[in-house]
């Protein structure tokens, strides 16, 4: 007898007796599992009932999960994470600056004409390759190394799953999957790390809208540019005691704007393309649980941050050479930089943004990360301004201040910075997402949505704010 | 300070001798594969590290680990694979995260499967227990969170456990590294075949299922003499789970 004949007897025997014991197979294999861990459990658990301490946790979720206070608790938490990183980061970042852009660059600079290194080699290396990778530190470090340990220790603590709680409605009502609301927070960190978490949702349909609409939640690369620019645009126009409060506040909003998007599409794409049932499952929360304090904070430096930073890293160096690049060949009267920007101008003042921003959009698609030191360096080469270290390349100023005057000089307007702060939300995601959200859905066709979807939002959300702010301001 | 196994036993000299090594990722010619599987956030993530110095992402949230992380440690001069499997429920359900967990259990061959359970919530991690007992000969308990349980007032007869589900039970506190040298070394006694497990069989099911399921099962052993876990096909293929049709055909099932 063959190994096929024992199977195909095999398989014929199950079919037989299938046929004898009935439907509620099942079902009675499920409730006997049942009844055996009962038994177990009587001969072997013994609760003292009156003293249980269940009755803190449950406390405290009906605080943290209750209909009136779940919402402003958990925003007032996000408020005061991003609080603490964003004014806790700007002294090592200055400090960083300082040491990596102000000392160590010149250093190399006079080290490369010692050794009689020819210009371009210098220029490619140092000012492009370089100077990129310095920014990546100096402005990603510390941000990063105080939004984590934070993040994890409300982690730990057992905060994510009440999140979920308090969002499974808005998400059920947008024919999406409850956990959605934990990939999107782990997209808060890295939307690529967000696509590979929706694993934990089991329909295909549900878990495809949370890969589409991940991009929605702004991820650590994009945190800094948020900052950045609400801290010189917004912050300014208000006065100078309330500037801090204003960019948090503005910064927030970006991020609330970004939820309501994820919410919105995610209700769209499961009333069009994928249409049905919202599925139920459970949601345990656990305990909560005092977090390990040192232990997260090491391993939330030494793994997560580390890690993204050396990410960055890899994709800023090449990313500098290139812009380096770009400014420095010649194509007929200019460079290759300046007459994508010329060309890209027009398109750009349509959408309240300008020619140097979507340069630098296309520049920075594998990191996010490297969006505002390509504009900056774009500008001073558009405009000519004194400024900066030189054509292409890449720098950090020392004082937002500074940045700011030289993008005004560059045309910005508050209209500009409000526009690329929410394109800056709305456009494509990094590369790695978008291989990541290709390896996970394994479809060309759903890469391609996820990529498209957002940018063609974001396009149609900054050409309606720049026609409406141009009509009233 | 990563990973330290704090208890009277670092301090002996004896332990130090021919204790732990942690290989991180390192997991060549290995003697034996471990796998750590249960319930989502039952802590497989945070034993992971204890044993292998690797730090595998933990948190306080079901469902943070959806792929298999894989590390390895020496004890006694004998090298494990572990392997961190996505937490799951049930073996019986569909989601990505629990289909890899329930594969490698089933077509990985670990030589010791560490389950690991919630101290405060036995119950209902039993299921997924007793689940994995019908399909493996060796495998641990590990009472995982059991300082919550204490301070939850709640005690559990850890002898009577073992005795009912036929493997060795652990009691751990793995966040604070408590329990982790008595987990290492019953794992190696389990490996090395000092401790035999006679792992429970599910009994509550009414007699026409349990006689088909033996009459299967019997048939099963009869054409394929080296399978490991003919009861757990016959429960499938009494299912319609194509699965493990298709997994007979390519002998995924049959051990070498």
């Amino acid at each position: 007898m063959t190994k096929n004949d024992s199977i195909n007897n095999i398989v014929a025997l199950s079919n037989e007796l299938r046929w004898q014991i009935g439907d509620d197979f099942h079902d009675n294999l499920a409730e006997g599992i049942y009844a055996d861990a009962s038994e177990i459990v009587n001969s072997v658990v013994k609760k003292d009932n009156e003293k249980s301490k269940f009755r803190l946790d449950a406390r405290i979720d009906k605080i943290l999960t209750s209909k009136i206070w779940g919402f402003p608790i958990m925003f007032l938490i996000l408020a005061m994470v991003l609080w603490l990183t964003i004014i806790g980061a700007n002294y090592p970042s200055s400090m960083l600056a300082t040491l990596l852009l102000d000392n160590v660059h010149p250093a190399l600079k006079s080290f490369a004409t010692s050794i009689a290194m020819p210009w371009w080699l210098d220029g490619f290396l140092i000012d492009g390759v370089y100077l990129a990778l310095a920014w990546v530190i100096a402005v990603m470090l510390p941000p990063m190394a105080i939004f984590f340990p934070l993040f994890t220790l409300l982690e730990d603590f057992g905060y994510l799953p009440r999140v979920a709680f308090n969002l499974d409605y808005l998400f059920k009502k947008s024919g999406a999957h409850g956990k959605q609301a934990l990939t999107m927070s782990m997209g808060f960190g890295c939307n690529a790390a967000g696509v590979v978490a929706t694993r934990i949702i089991d329909s295909p349909r549900e878990r495809l809208i949370a890969i589409l609409t991940n991009n929605f939640s702004l991820c650590n690369g994009r945190w800094p540019t948020q900052i950045l620019i609400a801290t010189i645009f917004i912050g300014a126009v208000v006065p100078n005691s309330l500037s801090g409060l204003a960019s948090v506040g503005a910064v927030i909003g970006i991020a609330i704007l970004g939820m309501i998007f994820m919410f919105f599409s995610s209700w769209g794409l499961s009333k069009t393309v994928l249409k049905g049932e919202v599925s139920t499952f459970n949601l345990e929360l656990p305990p909560y649980r005092p977090p390990r304090f040192w232990k997260t904070i090491y391993t939330s430096l030494i793994d997560r941050t580390l890690i993204v930073l050396w990410r960055a890293m890899v994709f800023a160096a090449p990313a500098g050479a290139v812009i380096w690049l770009i400014s420095n060949i010649p194509v007929g009267d200019g460079s290759i930089a300046s007459w994508l920007i010329g060309y890209l101008d027009g398109f750009g003042f349509l959408l309240g943004l300008n020619g140097v921003i979507l340069v630098a959009y296309i520049v920075a698609i594998p990191a996010n990360e490297i969006v505002i030191p390509t504009i900056l360096m774009l500008t001073v080469l558009a405009t000519g301004i004194a400024g900066g270290e030189g054509v292409g390349v890449m720098f950090e100023l020392d004082s937002a201040s500074e940045t700011g005057d030289i993008l005004k000089a560059g045309g910005w307007t508050l209209l500009t910075a409000v526009n690329l702060m929410l394109f800056s939300l709305l456009h494509n995601p990094c590369s790695t997402t978008i291989y990541t959200i290709y390896k996970e859905t394994n479809s060309v066709k759903w890469t391609t949505i996820a990529s498209l979807m957002p940018l063609i939002m974001g396009f149609i959300v900054t050409f309606l704010v720049a026609q409406i702010w141009r009509l009233f301001v | 300070m990563e990973g330290k196994v704090n208890s009277a036993c670092e301090a002996c000299p004896q332990y130090n001798a021919k204790g732990l090594k942690k290989l991180g990722v390192n997991a060549e010619n290995v003697d034996f594969i471990v796998a750590l599987a249960g319930n989502p956030n039952t802590g497989k993530s945070t034993v992971f590290n204890a044993l292998t110095g690797l730090r595998q992402h933990t948190g306080n949230w079901p469902g943070k680990t959806v792929t298999r992380a894989e590390g390895a440690f020496e004890y006694e001069d004998k090298k494990y694979k572990l392997v961190d499997l996505p937490g799951t429920y049930s073996l019986l359900s569909t989601s990505e995260d629990e289909e890899i967990a329930r594969n490698f259990i089933l077509f990985g061959k670990p030589t010791v499967t560490v389950i690991m359970v919630d101290a405060s919530r036995l119950e209902r991690n039993l299921n997924l227990v007793l689940q994995i007992l019908e399909i493996t000969d060796s495998a641990v308990l590990c009472l995982n969170f059991i300082d919550e349980a204490k301070r939850n007032n709640i005690t559990i007869d850890e002898r009577t456990l073992a005795r009912d589900l036929g493997i060795p039970v652990v009691a751990t506190s793995a966040r604070y590294n408590k329990g982790i040298p008595e987990l290492i070394t019953t794992i190696a006694e389990v490996a090395n075949g000092n401790i035999v497990c006679k792992p429970h069989r599910i009994k509550n099911v009414p007699e026409n299922i349990s006689k088909a399921v033996k009459k299967l099962s019997e048939e099963i052993k009869e054409q394929f003499p080296t399978i490991p876990n003919s009861r757990w096909i016959a429960f499938r293929l009494l299912e319609g789970d194509t699965h493990v049709i298709d997994a007979l055909k390519s002998g995924e099932l049959i051990s070498q």
